[in-house]
């Protein structure tokens, strides 16, 4: 897919939680084809002590309005940076990074769980929709420390079906996304996850354990983003390293070495 | 127009804007935002006669302004790249030159002499200056008569313009410099990274796992500039100018210390496009100033 470089306008900022907000960026043109779990690299301009551009993934593209959507969680100086921008700022983006999320064939009868934790709920989102627009139902399997970290469910219903877990028990069921219930009822045939590598891992295991295929998105620290520095590489199961920013940031869990 | 063509021995570049190896992939990677065949030339990835894995994930931290990598010479070797790489670089309308390192004098000659049998590679850059690899690389950059011994043994093999990439992490850069001079090198290439570390305070861990890495960016260029300013009163042959090039001001700058060339790398990180817009600046800087060519301006610094 071919990459662009691509000044942005802010058209919302919403700050959803503490420590995440939702950059609404508006292009001047039709924004490029971009496929869910893909990624962009975000320039941060006038933040003395962050040089490179921050990764993030693509939460939405809302057509319509001709927007792109950046969950940002609030990690560093750069993401609270980022996190200040106003309403008209221009930020500039390189996108779309990366190889997204394997979609099932058109007529496919697949059941498709989408299990996101933390930041990592953002790019489920997009796919969820672009699943939807495919003539599919997407589950959604979002984990929470809390209530108050569970964010955009109402955009997520508009998709599918939402199960919650948080780990104080203050929204849906108690525990963590492995622990939940629907696991037991329903049965899957796809597994797509996001979140920290902990409880991607765990899904792993659960998917494997369970026959089911499954795709995970790594965040490995990078720099270029475009297979330039070779700094976020992942050891596959072939013990090749392989850069994330390219050859992911979506793997097949067979491919990597995590359930050796 | 200003004249902006330079040469570097026999070698004729179209303007003095390189992209430095190593951040500058096999320049395909950042052909959808630019076009590359506007640059005098382009570094492609370190390569070895074998292929290497180079070192464990994570392998980069940030610093302000820069940041420090331990990627450890990834590549998958001299034969690949002549197979594989070559075919799909080899038509493009500027310089491609290779970037040769390795781990003992004899795969230092071995990797020259594959790269040599390349029509279309005019140009090689002994890398005796990574400081990323446990045997060879840097270890060969930071004494007179490991460098000696290895420029020595490659410039017998290798008929064309031989660079050599020096390490800023010796005491006196000169001398080096001075001593590949003598073996017949080219010209030189300066600065690589220099030798630094970072650490986690929360988990009280070192954050690359190489423990040390390279510093690259805009946090190195006074240091680049300065040795590239000594070189340039001890040696005759052409220097390459890197190390934190970020605009054509840092172009123009390092030109006036003796820079007959440079370089950009890590800030194509950060702007994919910077080289284009320095070249353009060179050419603005030049008509402002009255050059007719950007020659005027190598070594022309006022002391």
């Amino acid at each position: 897919m071919k990459k662009y470089m691509l000044d942005l306008k802010v058209a919302a900022n919403e700050r959803l939680h503490p420590n995440y907000c939702l950059l609404k960026l508006r292009g001047d043109e039709a924004l490029p084809e971009m496929h869910p779990g893909q990624f962009v690299q975000v320039r941060v301009e006038d933040s003395p002590r962050t040089f490179l551009r921050r990764p993030i993934s693509i939460n939405y593209v809302d057509r319509e309005r001709n927007e792109l959507w950046l969950l940002i969680q609030l990690v560093g100086e750069g993401t609270r940076h980022l996190a200040e921008a106003r309403v008209g700022d221009s930020i500039n983006v390189l996108l779309p990074l990366g190889n997204g999320f394997t979609l099932p064939n058109e007529g496919d009868t697949q059941k498709l769980l989408l299990v996101g934790g933390g930041v990592g709920t953002a790019p489920m989102l997009y796919l969820g929709a672009c699943l939807k627009a495919g003539g599919f139902t997407p589950t959604f399997l979002l984990g929470a420390r809390s209530e108050g970290d569970l964010l955009q469910l109402d955009a997520f219903r508009a998709w599918g079906e939402v199960y919650v877990t948080t780990e104080d028990g203050s929204m849906g069921e108690r525990g963590y996304v492995t622990n939940h219930s629907v696991l037991k009822e329903k049965r899957f045939d796809m597994i797509y996850t996001c979140g920290p590598k902990p409880m991607m891992m765990a899904v792993a295991r659960y998917a494997s354990a369970e026959g089911i295929a499954c795709e995970v998105s790594l965040e490995n620290t990078m720099a270029c983003g475009i297979g330039a520095c070779l700094c976020c590489v992942e050891k596959l199961k072939d013990e090749h390293h392989v850069c994330v920013c390219t050859e992911g940031p979506v793997f097949n869990i067979e491919k990597l070495s995590w359930l050796n | 127009m200003a004249e902006l063509n330079v040469n570097i021995g026999n070698l004729k570049l179209k303007n003095p804007v390189m992209t430095a190896s190593g951040t500058f992939g096999y320049g395909i990677e950042y052909a959808d935002f630019m076009d590359i065949s506007r640059l005098g030339g382009i570094f492609v990835k370190g390569t070895t006669i074998q292929p290497r894995e180079g070192n464990p994930y994570p392998r980069m931290a940030e610093t302000p302004a820069g940041m420090l990598n331990a990627v450890g010479l990834q590549n998958k070797g001299a034969d690949y790249f002549a197979e594989h790489i070559y075919p799909q670089i080899k038509d493009i309308d500027t310089n491609m030159i290779v970037n040769v390192s390795g781990s003992s004098v004899e795969t230092y000659v071995e990797c020259a002499e594959r790269i040599a049998e390349l029509e279309r590679i005019p140009a090689i850059e002994l890398n005796i200056s990574c400081p990323n690899v446990k045997q060879g690389g840097m270890a060969f950059g930071v004494t007179c008569s490991g460098a000696s011994e290895v420029v020595r043994a490659v410039r017998k093999v290798y008929p064309k313009t031989l660079i050599v990439k020096l390490s800023p992490n010796v005491t006196d850069i000169t001398e080096i410099a001075r001593a590949v001079e003598a073996e017949g090198a080219d010209a030189v290439s300066l600065i690589n990274t220099m030798l630094g570390m970072a650490i986690d305070a929360e988990k009280r861990r070192p954050v690359l796992s190489t423990i040390t890495g390279g510093l690259s960016g805009p946090c190195v260029k006074p240091v680049a500039l300065r040795m590239v300013w000594q070189t340039s009163k001890a040696v005759q042959i052409p220097i390459i100018g890197l190390g934190g090039i970020s605009s054509w001001k840092d172009a123009v700058e390092f030109m006036l210390a003796g820079a007959t060339a440079i370089q950009i790398g890590t800030y194509n990180f950060v702007d994919p496009t910077v080289s284009i817009q320095v070249i353009d600046g060179l050419n603005d800087y030049c008509e402002r100033h009255g050059f007719k060519s950007v020659r005027e301006i190598i070594g022309a610094l006022e002391v």
